[in-house]
């Protein structure tokens, strides 16, 4: 029995791990751009959740749309500031320009909310259930279950409408696309707008299970690249996979072998993948 | 001119206009050193010891009447063995580096020429600082680091008040033993440690003295503080179900545990920490309440009104505006008050004479700011009556629970959670 708690907990656990995710690799697979700063954008979630819920009194309905606001505005901003620019840089610029929007955002965070740590209190969807001799707690249920949907959402939304075929258009040849009427500016601010929606919402209903510190996404940041090369950059659907396999796996290892090999396990999974499929389980060779 | 001297002036001139002159009154004031983080990453806690340290002198100088009728040193009038002289604290920023706790040692010996220094939170400065006091002949003393080496070096002029991780295990032992007589289950213990120096270090002196005791350890998870997840940690912990789960965490791990345990329904019938992460004022804020009856360690818990803790501790919150002594700052204070005893006896401001004067220190229990059963030096430095208070999570703040002799409260099992 516990074992099979251990797989149901391991896979709420992925699907969180597919939701924040699923922004780094849309951004990826839109623009070949690798956002370093993307722990940090979901740590920002946590926090504008934390303070909408806390400070406002808003609750979890208002504190969900509200990061999911927040960040999509961010994602925009840094695309204009920041990404835009660099994109017209060597590879290097690129990725030393999101790992300083990262430095920023974190010290910005030091110094805007200070180094504590904070957690958000116990309400509606703090209780939990048992069914068929399993526990299940409400915020992991709604973070995984809210997971699942927004993955497969943004999944569809880049497979069967017309703005995803557009947005596709863009990231495989943005010339040829312009010549079509397509405006790529355009398109490439909506993708970071939707990754950072999605990320905002990541880091709202993580918020509600674990803890806030300005440090918090180096520790998400990594799960996040390891689910993403690990499932295909550039798929959403890929990282959705990714995050249920590492998720059950950690979990499985932790509770078996013992929580310090857990990493080991994941990372040598994580290593013979790349070999065999350099690009991913769903990724385009 | 600053103040003290001005002041000191000031009551000589007073002193010999009546004609009453004597030696006293001629009495240069002893400098003691105090090196501690005032920037960087501990500053915070820097200060606050700081603060603590000069309350203290403040009252060895001053006196005060309530402390006076249960220690000897705070009747005022400084320092009776050396003729009424004053202490005067030579402050020093460590700035949270090794290389500049090592220079502040050097300008503390050779340029203001303290007879002795406290220093100096840090345990890797510690280390730097008192190599230089060791050189030259000074008197070190740390009050608050714990590394385990700092007292295996040889050396000589060096001196530490503070309880170490053995000390805490022979505190949980002595009262798991002692809960075992009055009836409470402790046939199993588990102990759940992150795993660097801190957690490892302390679970293993933890799992050999209960092997000493005839406690049982069924079960070590090691674990590392970063995690994402501790749900499998807890269903291991769930599965064995065992009496006692000893907690060696940092904050981010016991925000975490405490909220799995809470999600996947189990607790143990007596839960401890092992202080750090559960004792971080933002966990005690937000997961208090989570947290009812859990068991901690703390050399610092209030105390008894009129007691030396309490009284220190109103001392204290007048000069913070509010702020009580906690852990760090009461051990702190705890070192002013021993090296200022021992140069009190010394009669003399020379180094070899203070050395011997710490050596010979035996402080009983009573005139404790923090919950040591007193003061003694073993040959290496170490206070062989250190030892903690332990203390239990009640309505949101912890209260001291054991030793019986200093609790304020009694002790309420099993472990209630939330």
């Amino acid at each position: 029995m516990t074992l099979v708690q251990v797989i149901v907990s391991g896979l709420l656990l992925g699907a969180v791990y597919a939701l924040f995710s699923s922004g780094l690799t849309l951004i990826w697979g839109m623009m070949n751009v690798v956002n370093f700063a993307h722990g940090d954008f979901v740590m920002l979630g946590m926090y504008t959740a934390v303070v909408i819920w806390t400070a406002l009194g808003g609750g979890p309905f208002a504190a969900v749309p509200a990061a999911a606001i927040v960040i999509a505005t961010l994602g925009v901003l840094s695309y204009f500031l920041l990404v835009r620019h660099i994109m017209r840089g060597p590879m290097l610029a690129q990725i030393l320009g999101t790992f300083g929007l990262a430095l920023f955002l974190r010290y910005a965070a030091f110094w805007t909310f200070g180094a504590d740590f904070k957690t958000l209190p116990d309400t509606l969807i703090g209780g939990s259930f048992t069914l068929g001799g399993i526990r299940f707690e409400g915020s992991r249920v709604l973070a995984g279950v809210g997971g699942l949907l927004i993955t497969l959402l943004l999944h569809l939304i880049l497979t069967r409408t017309s703005v995803g075929s557009r947005m596709l258009a863009v990231s495989e040849d943005a010339t040829a696309a312009q010549l079509m009427g397509i405006r790529p500016q355009r398109m490439q601010a909506l993708a970071w707008a939707m990754a950072g929606a999605a990320t905002g919402i990541a880091g709202a209903l993580i918020a509600t299970f674990f803890y806030t510190s300005p440090t918090v996404g180096e520790t998400l940041a990594i799960l996040a690249f390891v689910t993403v090369s690990f499932g295909g950059f550039g798929s959403v659907l890929g990282a959705l996979v990714a995050g249920l396999i590492i998720g059950v796996v950690e979990s499985l290892s932790a509770y078996l072998i013992g929580p310090v090999y857990k990493d080991v396990v994941v990372y040598v999974l994580f290593v013979l993948v790349l070999w065999f499929r350099p690009q991913g389980l769903m990724g385009k060779a | 001119m600053d103040n003290m001297t001005r002041r000191v002036f000031a009551g000589a001139a007073a002193l010999a206009a009546l004609g009453v002159v004597t030696g006293a009154a001629a009495q240069q004031p002893v400098k003691i050193g105090v090196i501690y983080p005032l920037s960087g990453n501990s500053a915070s806690a820097g200060n606050y010891s700081k603060m603590a340290i000069e309350v203290g002198a403040d009252v060895v100088n001053n006196g005060n009447a309530e402390l006076a009728k249960i220690m000897p040193i705070a009747k005022g009038g400084g320092l009776s063995g050396l003729g009424g002289a004053k202490i005067q604290l030579i402050f020093a920023d460590n700035q949270g580096t090794p290389a500049a706790g090592q220079n502040q040692a050097l300008r503390l010996i050779s340029e203001e020429k303290v007879a002795a220094i406290i220093g100096a939170y840090q345990s890797g400065i510690t280390v730097t600082a008192s190599a230089i006091a060791e050189r030259h002949g000074i008197p070190f003393l740390t009050a608050e680091s714990v590394a385990a080496n700092l007292t295996e070096r040889g050396f000589k002029w060096f001196f530490r008040t503070t309880p170490v991780a053995i000390d805490f295990a022979r505190a949980y032992s002595t009262f798991l033993r002692e809960q075992k007589a009055a009836g409470q289950k402790v046939g199993s213990v588990a102990l759940v440690h992150e795993n660097t120096e801190y957690g490892n270090s302390v679970a293993s002196v933890i799992a050999e003295q209960f092997a000493k005791d005839g406690l049982p350890v069924t079960q070590k998870i090691a674990y590392s503080a970063n995690s994402s997840d501790v749900q499998p940690q807890v269903l291991q912990l769930k599965e064995k179900n065992p009496d006692v789960a000893i907690f060696i965490s940092y904050t981010s791990d016991a925000i975490l545990y405490t909220k799995t345990m809470k999600e996947l329904g189990w607790k143990p019938a007596i839960m401890i920490a092992d202080n750090a992460g559960f004792n971080d004022p933002a966990f005690v804020k937000s997961l208090g309440g989570s947290v009812e009856g859990l068991v901690n360690r703390s050399t610092f818990a209030g105390g008894k009104p009129g007691s030396v803790p309490e009284l220190f501790n109103e001392l204290y919150k007048k000069k913070t505006g509010g702020d009580s002594l906690d852990d760090v700052s009461a051990r702190g204070l705890q070192g002013f008050l021993v090296m200022a005893d021992a140069i009190n006896r010394a009669g003399s401001t020379d180094p070899a004479k203070i050395r011997d004067a710490l050596k010979a220190t035996n402080l009983p229990a009573s005139q404790m700011v923090t919950g040591y059963e007193g003061v003694k030096f073993d040959d290496k430095g170490q206070n062989i009556l250190a030892s903690t208070l332990i203390t239990q999570m009640r309505g949101g703040q912890y209260v001291a629970i054991w030793p019986k002799d200093r609790a304020t409260a009694q002790i309420v099992l099993p472990y209630k959670g939330w």
